[in-house]
């Protein structure tokens, strides 16, 4: 069975060129960077060459990106490391409803230890409103987190429009990247953000490798204390091979993005186009505003994870933010702050394409979800309509 | 994540659909993640001759829908009721224990369909 890759967002297959880069340190050069002789030399200057290129992907100097593990510790380090380091200048932050579980349960345990947290509402494509976010700041604001673009609905937010806001009232303002740095161009420059969270299995790099962008000469309160492992921001061993293949995988993103962009914007329409010929299934997200290789959506009558099971069956390869799908069996809060029912929630799938991804995935994927929409259908007692249903979610 | 029993009843449910002229229709709804499941049953004398079910739910709900319609079948109302979450799950190999719910879910639209049948009897 041919297999087809639809989950980019859950994590991308390693480049065969960021594999390369990484088995010397795998191997023979598996010194510790912070050794005094030659091994140790060797390492240390290969994660700061991984810097540079980590830094230039961005567009920042080097001397402003952390390594960290994932993007999960480079969104709990900003919220926390931020936050805690100006608590003396006030106790409130500034979240979306569509941030990421790395954003939302760090803000719930600032909210534990004294901190007001504001949660911004989203409209129904998941973009927040600049004017909202102003009227949310007030004296006591000292950072501002909203996500780049969501890995559930694909939106990308106007980040730069935002992060003015927060910038007049002279609040610092982290954006969580994970999923658009290294797939769309990303310039904290032109964002204007004073933080930022990338990861490298985002882009083709390895797991166990990300990043935290910090402005220069910003305090931010360490995770983890240690050592003087990344000028003593975040202590602990470097996982050396993992931040070689970063740097590798930001070089490739970084002078590919711009094509693979377009490529995949072209592939995503086709895909949209395709699957919303099937009758009662609607996109989620914006329909412009939205990661290249991203397409989502909400099926009526039908449940995400048994059609994630079936597609897979298939050799179709999907996510699904469907309650079922969720180890909590929660629906999903990013579609519900969208204002989709719990009901239809329930149909969510989504399909997401990276640099591999082929014109014939998109076929196939097109040919094939029908059939199992079909099939589902068949099973599902709302096949003739909701009944009603579908408000009660 | 499932096991093959699962996998091959979520893939080729058996008794799909809704029996003309039911004698008992149960519906039971999910309380953790909103999904339905209805069962029609077909009875003669003291047993269950036939089932059939519908449901909007997970592969694992798919699957034991089609797993419970398939135990009841010849057995008399008495046996069917004592089903219990636990031999569903048992019949397909075993559910991953946030799935056990889903069994639920069957054992309870059952009861509801028998019961549906037994109060249709005392018209
Ligand atoms: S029906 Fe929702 S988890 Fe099984």
């Amino acid at each position: 069975m041919s297999t087809h890759y639809f989950d980019h967002v859950a994590t991308t297959p390693l480049r065969e060129e960021a594999l390369e880069a990484m088995l010397p340190y795998l191997k023979e050069d598996f010194g510790n960077p912070l050794s005094q002789y030659e091994a140790g030399a060797r390492a240390k200057a290969a994660i700061e060459e991984a810097r540079e290129k980590v830094a230039s992907l961005i567009g920042v100097r080097p001397s402003g990106i952390i390594f960290t593990a994932s993007g999960a510790e480079s969104n709990n380090f900003a919220i926390r490391g931020a936050a805690l380091a100006r608590q003396d200048k006030g106790t409130h932050i500034v979240v979306s409803k569509v941030e990421h579980h790395s954003i939302l349960n760090p803000a719930r345990f600032l909210e534990k230890s004294g901190f007001v947290v504001s949660y911004l509402p989203v409209d129904e494509h998941g973009l927040v409103d600049p004017e909202v976010l102003r009227k949310s700041i007030t004296d006591e604001t000292v950072l501002v987190s909203i996500i780049h673009a969501s890995p559930e609905v694909g939106t990308i937010e106007p980040i730069k429009e935002l992060a003015a806001v927060a910038k007049e009232r002279g609040v610092l303002f982290h954006t969580d990247a994970v999923a658009s740095a290294g797939n769309i161009m990303v310039d904290v420059g032109e964002l204007g953000v004073d933080l930022m969270s990338l990861s490298a299995h985002q882009f083709g790099g390895p797991k166990g490798a990300a990043a935290l962008y910090v402005k220069e000469g910003m305090r931010i309160v360490p995770l983890i204390y240690g050592g003087i492992q990344e000028s003593g921001r975040r202590a602990g061993t470097e996982n050396v091979p993992a931040i070689v293949g970063m740097g590798r995988a930001a070089e490739l993103a970084a002078s590919e993005v711009a094509d693979n962009a377009k490529r995949l914007t072209k592939m995503r329409d086709r895909l949209i186009e395709g699957i919303l010929k099937v009758p009662n299934v609607h996109l989620t997200g914006h329909r412009t505003k939205r990661l290249p290789g991203h397409a989502s959506f909400v099926v009526e009558f039908i449940e995400g994870e048994a059609m994630l099971l079936m597609l897979a069956a298939k050799g179709i390869y999907v996510a699904s933010g469907s309650a079922c799908s969720s180890k909590a069996l929660k629906a999903s809060p990013v579609l519900l702050s969208m204002g989709v029912s719990a009901s239809l929630a329930q149909g969510s799938v989504v399909f997401t394409m990276g640099g591999e991804s082929t014109d014939e995935d998109v076929d196939y994927a097109i040919e094939e979800f029908p059939k199992v929409i079909t099939r589902l259908r068949e099973i599902s007692p709302y096949a003739g309509g909701w009944g009603g249903q579908e408000e009660s979610g | 994540m499932y096991s093959e029993k699962v996998m091959d009843h979520f893939m080729n449910p058996r008794n799909v659909g809704e029996i003309e002229n039911p004698d008992g229709v149960g519906e039971e709804g999910n309380p953790t993640c909103g999904d339905v499941m209805r069962i029609s049953i077909k009875v003669e004398g003291d047993r269950i001759v036939d089932a059939k079910f519908k449901t909007f739910g997970c592969g694992a709900a798919i699957a034991v829908s089609s797993m419970i319609t398939e135990m009841v079948k010849g057995k008399t109302l008495d046996e069917a009721l004592s089903i219990s979450k636990q031999n569903i799950a048992d019949e397909l190999g075993g559910l991953p224990a946030q799935k056990l719910h889903c069994s639920v879910l069957g054992s309870d639209a059952l009861r509801m369909a028998i019961e549906d049948y037994r109060s249709r009897q005392k018209k």
